[in-house]
């Protein structure tokens, strides 16, 4: 064994190491274990059952909000992910230019405004500028939002990637499509999915946003559950709720492995 | 041709092919930069003027230049004789809002360090794991999470009523809907937030530094305040701010986890654009909770400029 390990220890912080992992998990494991709650309390166990699945599946509110959900999830993550991989082509093979460090300041200003900030901004510019609230809104939010989101796995992925391949398509007569197409893109793939992935969650989670820019007609899921919330708790919101954890922890999981090397995704 | 020719000739093709990599470039940035530009910089500029504006009856604003809504916030405007007079009412929201994101940024650092410092001494196979553990919650929506801690925390859920049943306690104690549970649901939420840059941070860090303080006779804990600590200090910084940031404006927790009783920032800002329709204050409180966020990031630039460890 390495003498220095026993130096870099200290007592107790594989303790709170374990504690903040209970606490993290603690509530979604019980949130997940009541979804199978046979009975309709949500104190007492009742028994095993998928009923409440059942239930929320034959429920047509969620289900017109999980339609809107997916399809604004997978539109907004396609054409962040696409504006995102340009911008990273863009900053990234080309080391020095002049506004570079804006550029890069730009792109990840969607994570340091306060959520609720961007939400209220966006929804009196769209009045403003009479872009009507609904699906469009929506999508046009969270295509912005997303953007710095799949940027930070492709420039992950990118910094991997050397010049040299670059340059020896060109000496070989690739032009810079052909380049892109043929060398960069299967090269930064990877990096490309999990960024889409990292997009493709944060569209279908995002709450506050979509709260204000959504207009009277179109729900969400994250709405549709904070609306059933508002009511009162119910076995069927810990089923909902289960079944959008495990599309995120699919999805995280994923992406993560995808990554270039172990560290934090974001 | 001459070599002066030669040369003439080469920086010719050289601006020919600066001037090719510009263009390009040009397109491969500008459309993320003018997504970001249109719908997020353009509207957080019109926030600024609107707070400037005097509220619509039914919404929205007339454009006639007042500062009511910046008087508004530190006043009472008298509805008889138009006097005004202090009223802490607002600053005292942001106080309230300001106070619970430190206590969640402290809480969270007090947590986060140990678990941080922990994961990134462990063998490579076993970080990867736990980095991922961290990882995933830092995803999951925030609503479930915060549903998740309501549900596992109000007065008739499991928790107390395993504590019951235990005979730990008699009646259940009163989480939900109190300071406390909106504390607690803010660090559960952003505790990850707090272990990943802390955790990017101290890998960083060379643990040399560590044998040669002991070849010194210092003892663990002065290692830590004088050595380890002041070297991951940026990953501190950038960690604190992430949790800092999304919890002074946060709007979730204090809806759900507070019974929306006792307004923070958040609240106050989405109150104007729904329930009171006053744009031009709610945009005021956005313009107030931005410049609060800017001072933060001030100290992480200024901290960053020293050493350079990214944000993310």
């Amino acid at each position: 064994m390495n003498p220095t390990r026993d130096l870099k220890r200290y007592p107790g912080f594989g303790g709170i190491t374990w504690a903040c992992l209970v606490f993290l998990y603690g509530p979604l494991i019980v949130i997940a274990l009541y979804s199978f709650n046979e009975i309709r309390s949500i104190t007492v166990w009742g028994g095993f059952s998928f009923s409440w699945y059942v239930k929320a599946f034959n429920n047509d509110l969620i289900q017109r909000a999980t339609y809107n959900s997916l399809i604004i999830a997978v539109s907004a993550a396609t054409a962040s992910t696409i504006c995102a991989t340009a911008a990273a082509l863009a900053i990234l093979r080309n080391r020095a230019f002049r506004g570079r460090e804006a550029s890069i300041g730009i792109i990840s200003l969607p994570l340091m405004v306060p959520e609720i900030v961007t939400a209220i901004a966006s929804l009196v510019f769209f009045v403003l500028v009479g872009i009507p609230l609904g699906i469009g809104s929506i999508l046009l939010a969270h295509t912005v939002f997303c953007i710095p989101f799949a940027y930070l796995p492709i420039t992950a992925r990118l910094e991997g990637i050397e010049g040299h391949y670059e340059e020896a398509a060109r000496d070989l007569y690739a032009d810079s499509w052909q380049t892109f197409r043929y060398v960069m893109l299967p090269m930064m793939f990877p990096g490309i999915v999990a960024g889409f992935m990292l997009a493709f969650i944060i569209s279908l989670d995002d709450f506050i946003i979509t709260n204000f820019v959504a207009g009277p007609g179109a729900t969400t899921l994250p709405l549709a559950i904070y609306g059933l919330v508002r009511t009162g708790l119910t076995p069927e919101i810990n089923a909902v709720s289960t079944l959008l954890l495990l599309v995120s922890i699919f999805f995280v999981t994923l992406s993560y492995l995808l990554g270039k090397k172990p560290g934090p995704g974001r | 041709m001459d070599s002066t020719g030669i040369a003439q000739r080469r920086t010719e093709l050289d601006r020919i092919r600066a001037r090719r990599i510009l263009k390009a470039r040009a397109w491969l940035l500008s459309p993320a930069l003018l997504l970001i530009f249109c719908f997020l910089i353009l509207p957080l500029c019109i926030i600024v003027v609107y707070s400037f504006l005097t509220p619509g009856t039914y919404g929205g604003v007339v454009w006639d230049f007042s500062l009511e809504s910046y008087i508004q916030f530190l006043f009472e405007r008298d509805f008889f004789d138009d006097t005004l007079a202090f009223s802490p009412a607002y600053l005292q929201i942001y106080f309230r809002s300001f106070v619970q994101a430190l206590v969640t940024t402290i809480v969270c650092f007090l947590i986060g360090f140990p678990t941080a410092y922990y994961i990134a001494t462990l063998p490579e196979r076993k970080k990867y794991m736990w980095v991922l553990l961290i990882t995933v919650p830092y995803w999951i929506n925030l609503l479930i999470r915060t549903i998740a801690m309501l549900f596992l925390i109000r007065n008739e859920g499991p928790l107390n009523y395993a504590l019951i049943s235990i005979g730990a306690i008699d009646e259940p104690i009163k989480i939900a809907y109190t300071n406390f549970g909106v504390g607690l649901g803010l660090i559960y939420t952003y505790l990850p937030f707090m272990v990943l840059p802390l955790y990017a941070a101290i890998e960083r860090f060379d643990f040399r530094l560590v044998e040669a303080s002991y070849d010194l006779y210092a003892n663990q804990w002065t290692i830590l305040r004088k050595i380890i600590l002041p070297l991951v200090g940026p990953g501190i910084v950038a960690g604190c701010l992430l949790v800092f940031i999304p919890s002074l404006g946060s709007f979730i927790a204090p809806d759900l986890l507070g019974g929306g009783k006792k307004l923070m920032i958040g609240n106050l800002i989405a109150l104007q654009f729904q329930g009171s329709r006053n744009w031009p204050f709610g945009s005021a409180a956005a313009v107030i909770l931005m410049t609060m966020v800017l001072c933060a990031l001030m100290v992480y630039i200024r901290q960053q400029s020293k050493s350079r460890i990214p944000l993310h």
